[in-house]
């Protein structure tokens, strides 16, 4: 049986496709979900992809925390199953509250579509399960308000309980201001719930999966998320 | 029409501010027999602008190749269609945008994406792909570098929020486009051939359906307001400049294209320049129907709004659709669910004329012949500036350079025009979609066909320096070197759309400019077998009488037929052999005319333009091709803009490798002062930089010699140095501090920041 990636699809989503092909080329099964159903479609993961759910003419995603499918994601993650946040779909989960912080004006004003590098923090969690912690994998970003904060407090939570899954980093794993496309703090790129099973990033997995596009690092996040769900059924 | 006598006859100003001349509306008199009223002449004016009318350009315009064996639609639609093979067809058309970005940079060129964008998933297409043509003043003057930072700022915002990727372009800086910035936005899209749609309109009693945003006051007269001079008012006409919501585009775009496997959809055409009454009498018109509309059905942004501001108003994101009778309401339901509200406005009548009612009375009712095709074309006097010889009789060669052939080179390279642009595309989002194999940066530009072996490639060019001095071998030129940057990534050429941006035609050397201009365009499409299937003339790029120099700007689609053996422009491998192919004569060029070099180093425009031979050009653009069909080449680069040592340094530079290479010609004995720059920045034609392995070497003179296209083996790549054997070399590292820091550098340099 394959496992099943619902992807949710909000008018201004534009990563859907992508991300479908993306769990595709995982070996998944990929369902839209439309944002005004409260229907998750049997699905095993569900992904929040790019784009800008109503427009994000207000904080982005301060409109999609209160769309109908948002009730179902959230049901799902209380449940315990596996969240990915990408970009848009990462300041959604934000506004949200799935995830503390939030995610401001790219520290240059500018948007910023280009090739980083991220650094594994931890593999304690479905979706890097199969990467290796200090590991680098090569992943584009494109937005304009990624830049990660938190308060002080949040912070070294985030960091006592091994909850920042992925930091911008040179290749070689180091961190530098260079390195980070946002000015995020701690060149925090990703971060986890709690629970661990609520993944936020920025940068977009779903655009390195294959060679042919510059990276397919970015498939082990799928893949990981597969044969975790695979081995709990089992 | 009884109350059309009443109407007393518009003043003088009236009429300059509809753009409508004196024997313009007397022939409007004379086709309708009758005066037309206040509503009835802004419609007139609007169609009858040389926006939407090409009344100065068309007769020119037929002159251009637009048939093909792959050529579905020529001009005349919404954009352009060729056949990829297999079902697929590709529709693709570069549009202007420059007047309101000059008036509203950030919301002029957004919304120059947004109508280029409706005017591709018109067709039915799903754009895949966005590029932009640009251009600015030097950005050390005044205002520029702001101008220029928010133009680039709304290209991005429109297209990265309708998540359509922006793959390539060309921007510009030249002290000419001080008071005229360009902004042209070309768009590629995909159809299926069953799901191509026209903007036709049939079937009497067959409603029409207008959806999407809510008409405004914004944006009338901008057809008009595009079709004449800017002038210092210009700011003073900002509610002219739309503003745009890509939200509402994306909404729009994915529910059209949700709609087209419903057989009820007849017909489907974007509300752009002059709005509902464009958009729908044209639709009308090519199906040889009529149209009455109902303005109070027509849902408003404003109370109060008039008949004359609703059918005028250049409100964005609207479409506008002819379906079946009796299906109107599915249709409104599907839109519905994108959260879009539509209305019918309006139904299909037999009489082919445009009836518009307001409380159940007749307000307007012009016959679409006239509205759509009686305005007169226009035969200005077309003489050339008696300036314009004189400046081919200079020669470049003979001016004493200001810098070493170092210093040159650098400069060059740190010049916002060859240096990196990479400041401009990474605010783009290149590569949502995940087919974007080669983005911005290189040659051309390449995207994958899903399920294909082949791929799509795409550029946008231009050669305004050389179209100055010659404006016919200019526009070739710029057609030429579109074709090259295909050629190099391995494509062959299938389509050109392109953008005319000229001066006010009423000035003979304009029209000049324009006819010749015209005349290289058609040389070059015909030479090089590439129909013209779209195109976009904008005018009047002119401030206080001060024109823009001659600026064709040409968009080309082409097919590699092995995406595999695509190539990219920078040196692969050290130890790969530099070679200088192409033709014969342009190898031997030492052709500073119009070259960036000379508008740095002396901020003249003189000499003849580079030579142009299209035989050579197809010749070594197939020799070329076959090179790397056949896997024998490393990399291919365009020999173009800063000449052999900006190409050189490029390659260099996106590789990483050094090189060497020997110069392609000896300096003869009696040799100008400018010689040697001659041969290192001079821009001659039909010429590319490659590298292949040396196993390669004997294949690849074969190929060439099998196509009668030149062959020199120049030098190595390797090492941390780009040298030309005994006249100039540099550090790697301090081209790249140049080259990467071209653009950046000019907004670091002022201590104010933005001016």
């Amino acid at each position: 049986m394959s496992v099943r990636f619902g992807i949710a699809v909000f008018p201004g989503t534009w990563s859907d496709r992508d991300c479908s092909h993306a769990a595709g080329l995982a070996g998944a099964e990929a369902v839209p979900l439309w944002h005004a159903d409260r229907d998750l479609k049997g699905a095993d993961v569900v992904v929040l992809p790019g784009g800008f759910a109503y427009g994000d003419y207000l904080r982005c995603g301060a409109i999609a925390r209160f769309a109908p499918l948002m009730d179902a994601v959230r049901a799902h993650a209380l449940a315990g199953g596996p969240v990915l946040g990408i970009c848009n779909g990462f300041q959604i989960l934000c506004e949200a509250g799935m995830l503390p912080g939030a995610l401001l004006r790219n520290s240059s004003l500018q948007f910023r579509c280009q090739p980083t590098w991220l650094r594994v923090e931890t593999q304690a969690t479905p979706f890097l399960r199969e990467c290796r912690q200090g590991a680098t994998l090569r992943v584009p970003v494109s937005h304009g308000e990624g830049r990660f904060y938190a308060d002080r407090e949040t912070l070294a939570q985030l960091n006592s309980e091994d909850r920042v899954a992925l930091r911008y980093s040179e290749a070689d794993g180091r961190l530098s201001s260079d390195a980070n496309p946002n000015g995020s703090l701690q060149n925090i790129a990703g971060i986890l719930n709690p629970e661990r099973n609520v993944l936020g990033m920025m940068p977009h997995p779903e655009r390195a999966c294959e060679e042919l596009l510059g990276s397919a690092d970015g498939l082990q996040l799928f893949t990981s998320a597969i044969h975790q769900l695979a081995s709990q059924a089992a | 029409m009884s109350a059309a006598p009443a109407t007393p006859a518009p003043t003088e100003e009236e009429l300059h501010e509809l753009a409508l001349t004196q024997a313009e509306y007397d022939a409007a008199i004379s086709q309708l027999g009758r005066i037309p009223n206040r509503l009835e002449l802004g419609m007139l004016g609007a169609l009858w602008s040389e926006h939407c009318s090409y009344k100065t350009s068309r007769p020119l315009l037929r002159l251009l190749p637009s048939q093909g064996p792959r050529v579905v639609q020529g001009p005349g639609e919404n954009a352009g269609v060729v056949d990829l093979g297999g079902d697929l067809l590709c529709c693709f058309k570069i549009e202007s945008h420059n007047h309101p970005s000059a008036v509203e940079p950030v919301q002029g060129a957004a919304t120059g994406v947004g109508g280029i964008l409706r005017d591709v998933f018109a067709m039915g297409a799903r754009p895949v792909a966005l590029l932009d043509g640009i251009r600015f003043g030097d950005l050390d003057q005044p205002g520029q570098r702001q101008r220029f930072a928010r133009v680039v700022e709304g290209i991005g915002w429109y297209g990265n929020c309708v998540g359509v990727p922006t793959v390539g372009g060309e921007t510009y800086f030249d002290d000419a486009y001080r008071h005229n910035c360009l902004v042209n936005a070309m768009c590629v899209g995909l159809v299926e051939r069953d799901q191509l749609v026209r903007a036709r309109a049939s079937g009497p009693g067959n409603p029409l359906l207008l959806v999407g945003a809510d008409t405004g006051r914004d944006g009338i007269h901008g057809a008009t307001f595009a079709s004449v001079q800017l002038d210092q008012g210009a700011d003073e006409r900002r509610p002219a400049v739309q503003v745009g919501n890509p939200f509402l585009e994306k909404c729009l775009l994915e529910a059209c294209l949700e709609l087209l496997d419903d057989p009820d959809l007849i017909g489907l055409q974007d509300c752009g320049a002059a709005g509902l009454t464009s958009s729908c009498a044209e639709m009308a018109h090519r199906g040889g129907v009529g149209l009455e509309i109902a303005v109070d059905e027509v849902s408003r942004r404003e109370l109060g709004m008039t008949a004359y501001e609703v059918m005028l108003s250049e409100s964005q994101e609207r479409m506008v659709l002819v379906v079946r009778q009796g299906s109107e309401q599915r249709f409104r339901t599907a839109f519905g669910r994108w959260g879009l509200h539509s209305d019918v406005v309006g139904r299909v009548i037999s009489e082919p004329i445009f009836k518009i009612t307001e409380h159940g009375e007749a307000v307007a009712s012009l016959p679409l012949q006239v509205l759509v095709s009686g305005v007169p074309e226009r035969h200005p006097e077309a003489r050339a500036a008696a300036t314009q010889s004189r400046l081919r009789d200079a020669d470049p060669l003979d001016r004493d350079p200001p810098w070493s052939l170092a210093e040159a080179w650098v400069r060059l390279l740190a010049s916002p025009n060859c240096g990196e642009s990479r400041w401009v595309w990474r605010q783009y989002d290149h590569q949502v979609g995940d087919d974007t194999v080669l983005g911005p940066g290189g040659d051309a530009a390449v995207l994958r066909l899903r399920g294909r072996a082949d791929a799509l490639a795409m550029t946008v060019d231009s050669a305004h320096r050389s179209a100055g001095i010659d404006p016919r071998r200019g526009t070739a030129i710029a057609v030429a070197e579109a074709a090259r940057n295909l050629a190099c990534v391995g494509a062959q050429p299938i389509g050109i759309t392109n953008c005319l941006n000229f001066g006010d035609p009423d000035r003979p050397e304009i029209m000049w400019q324009l006819e010749e201009a015209v005349a290289g365009l058609a040389d070059a499409a015909r030479g090089l077998d590439i129909p013209v299937v779209s195109g976009n003339v904008s005018l009047y790029n002119q401030l206080d009488g001060q024109g823009i120099p001659p600026t064709p700007i040409v968009g080309m689609v082409g097919l590699l037929d092995d995406l595999d053996r695509r190539l990219g422009s920078g040196f692969t491998r050290a130890g790969d052999l530099v070679a200088l192919v192409g033709s014969a004569s342009g190898l031997a060029g030492v052709e500073l005319g119009g070259s960036e070099y000379q508008r740095l180093a002396h901020g003249v425009l003189e000499g003849q333009p580079p030579e142009l031979d299209l035989d050579a050009e197809r010749r070594s653009a197939e020799a070329v091709r076959d090179a790397i069909a056949q896997g024998l080449l490393a990399s291919a680069h365009d020999c173009s803009l800063g000449g052999l040592a900006v190409t050189l340094a490029e390659s260099s530079l996106l590789g990483g490798l050094g090189a060497r290479i020997s110069p392609p010609l000896v300096s003869p004995e009696r040799a100008g002062p400018s010689w040697s720059f001659g041969l290192l920045f001079g821009e001659s034609q039909g010429r590319y930089l490659v590298t292949l392995p040396p196993s390669a070497l004997e294949s690849a003179q074969a190929v060439f010699e099998e196509h009668g296209a030149a062959f020199r083996h120049l030098g190595e790549v390797g090492g941390s140095v780009i040298a030309i054997e005994g006249l100039v070399e540099i550090q790697l590292e301090v081209a790249r501090e140049a080259w990467t820091g071209a653009i950046p550098a000019s907004f670091r340099s002022s201590v104010s920041g933005l001016a």
